[in-house]
């Protein structure tokens, strides 16, 4: 069976329509690569609300904070490794520092970006932005998850950080799936095991959770699209009930959503806790599906890691 | 404002900032009094503001791109009436005080129309300013105040060339120019002063003048909202620590205290009328 794909950027791109059609002070803003992610499509379409600021991310971070305080509301986006590392201290001492609303899309985020290599591929977005106050981050599972964290952002006041990837990747929600910053969205009851996912890492563990059945291990899965503010009530219901964690992620082990998980448990109900992740290393040029598989972000990995943490309990 | 009231407040705002560094004990009155003039001369000539409407949507704004200067700030706004009542103490760089190491949007100040400190990112930021401004069809100028060093952050130079590519001439840009940065001088660190060659060359509305004459600050500004289609550089020739003898183009005094005996000096150069 062929399961449906879309890359989560078109979800972005839709988003930015919706919300200028609504709101003219709505502007987006990109570094060069607007066709990659999507704001170009605000370009075609509504040309007077969008900005290509060129190869030079730190000011368009900059231009973005005198945008806001001029009373637009701007929607920043170029590559994560870029929008992330590059102008990082824009973000956190114009942006964050000053709670300014600006939102912030990362793309081509994760090492399935495929061939561009290392240098290209974001896996350390997701903490550096999680460890600023102010900011919200949310990792989508898909194009249309993509889309209501994106209409989302338009609703709060404050700097907010959204992550996603190049490749088509399979669809997992729908427009009737619910979704609210800062909730974890429960995917599939268990009892054995919880998988808690964000990324296209959530359809890896969907798909797990089915191997697991095969083998009568009930695993539950939970997509925790929003890294940050992370939804305690929920990791913590999960682990009580289930008494050991999975998480997976395309990100680095350390500081990413795992980490979150991690010291959300420490904190509330320690409980064993197995990371997939990629493990403290760069990445490399290759295929995006065999750089996840090489890297171990995959179902099976999924699988032996819930084997592991169940043993562990 | 007549020339000799504004010298008379530049002054006033330089024992001020002075003040603030001698009572806290801490802080950069180098860097403060190079910029005194310009900062007086926009607060008390240039701009429209509303001391008492600090978030007036119309206000011209203004970024400290050189935050570490703030103590000339805060002394300015103080002195023109954004504190009410008039701050007597300003406990600078104090657990607790409104008035941070560096100008901080959300620290209580009235009129800190942005947060810096980070340095080189004044004119991006200027610029967002600048384009909202245009965007909205409002007719407000945006003023940046940058210190020669921090045009080695290369921030500042996607910021100018954005700014002249999209024709933000609501922009005005003053390089406080004391050819000293933290360290050493300028010509030392990278081997070239030359402010006003690097505007021309992105395509800048640019004019060198003397950074403590109020009435040639005045002008410049008139000519630069006279001349349409390129943003505006300024570039101002000043003196490190102008105004106290013991300071001037002394870059020990980039960060610094006064001693007893020094603050003695201050009142007699800087204090009464």
């Amino acid at each position: 069976m062929s399961v449906k794909k879309i890359p989560m950027r078109d979800g972005y791109g839709k988003a930015l329509l919706e919300l200028i059609a609504a709101n003219p002070k709505v502007i987006a803003l990109d570094a060069d690569v607007a066709k990659s992610t999507r704001s170009g499509w605000v370009k075609d379409k509504f040309p007077d609300n969008f900005i290509d600021m060129g190869i030079a991310e730190q000011d368009l971070a900059g231009t973005a904070a005198g945008l806001a305080l001029g009373g637009m509301l701007p929607f920043t986006s170029t590559y994560a490794v870029f929008m992330a590392g590059r102008a990082w201290d824009e973000i956190r001492t114009t942006i964050c520092y000053n709670n300014l609303n600006v939102k912030i899309a990362g793309a081509h985020a994760g090492i399935s970006v495929g061939p561009d290599g290392a240098t290209h591929q974001a896996l350390e977005d997701v903490a550096i932005m999680r460890v600023l106050p102010n900011m919200t981050v949310v990792c989508p599972c898909d194009a249309e998850e993509t889309r209501k964290a994106t209409l989302a952002f338009a609703k709060i006041d404050g700097p907010c950080y959204v992550r996603f990837g190049r490749e088509a990747v399979p669809v997992v929600t729908d427009e009737t799936t619910p979704f609210e910053l800062g909730k974890a969205r429960l995917c599939r009851e268990g009892s054995d095991v919880a998988i808690i996912a964000c990324g296209a890492m959530v359809y890896e563990s969907l798909e797990a959770a089915k191997v697991l059945a095969d083998e009568n291990i009930s695993a539950e899965v939970i997509d925790l699209h929003t890294v940050k503010p992370i939804d305690v009530d929920a990791v913590v219901a999960a682990a009580k009930k289930c008494g050991c964690v999975v998480t997976a992620e395309e990100h680095q082990i350390f500081g990413g959503m795992g980490s979150a998980v991690a010291e959300c448990l420490a904190k509330n109900f320690p409980a064993p806790q197995e990371f997939i992740a990629i493990q403290d290393t760069f990445g490399e040029s290759g295929q995006p599906q065999e750089l996840m598989d090489a890297y171990g972000l995959n179902q099976s990995s999924i699988v032996a890691a819930a084997k592991k943490v169940i043993a562990r309990k | 404002m007549e020339t000799a009231a504004l010298q008379k407040v530049a002054r006033r705002v330089r024992f001020e900032a002075v003040r603030m560094i001698y009572e806290g004990k801490e802080g950069h009155p180098g860097p403060a009094l190079s910029c005194a003039d310009i900062v007086a001369t926009l607060y008390f000539d240039v701009m429209n503001i509303r001391p008492d409407q600090p978030d007036w949507e119309d206000r011209d704004r203004f970024i400290l791109s050189k935050g570490h200067g703030c103590p000339i700030w805060y002394a300015t706004l103080n002195e023109r009436g954004y504190n009410n009542p008039k701050v007597e103490h300003f406990h600078l760089r104090e657990l607790g005080s409104i008035f941070q190491g560096h100008p901080s949007m959300h620290s209580g100040v009235p009129g800190i129309d942005m947060t810096t400190g980070s340095l080189g990112n004044g004119i991006a930021i200027g610029a967002g300013m600048a384009y909202a401004a245009k965007a909205h069809h409002k007719d407000y100028y945006t003023y940046v105040i940058c210190g020669d060093g921090e045009m080695q952050e290369g921030v500042t130079w996607e910021g100018v060339n954005m700014a002249k590519g999209r024709g933000l001439d609501n922009l005005v840009v003053f390089v406080d120019n004391n050819g000293f940065q933290s360290y050493k001088t300028i010509e030392f660190t990278i081997g070239q002063n030359n402010m006003a060659d690097r505007f021309r060359a992105f395509g800048w509305h640019t004019q060198e003048i003397n950074g403590h004459d109020v009435e040639q600050i005045k002008a410049a500004v008139t000519i630069a909202k006279a001349t349409s289609g390129s943003p505006h550089a300024i570039i101002c020739r000043t003196v490190k620590g102008k105004g106290l003898s013991y300071m001037e183009n002394n870059n020990k005094w980039h960060k610094g205290v006064p001693t007893e005996e020094q603050w003695e000096i201050t009142k007699r150069e800087l204090g009464g009328e």
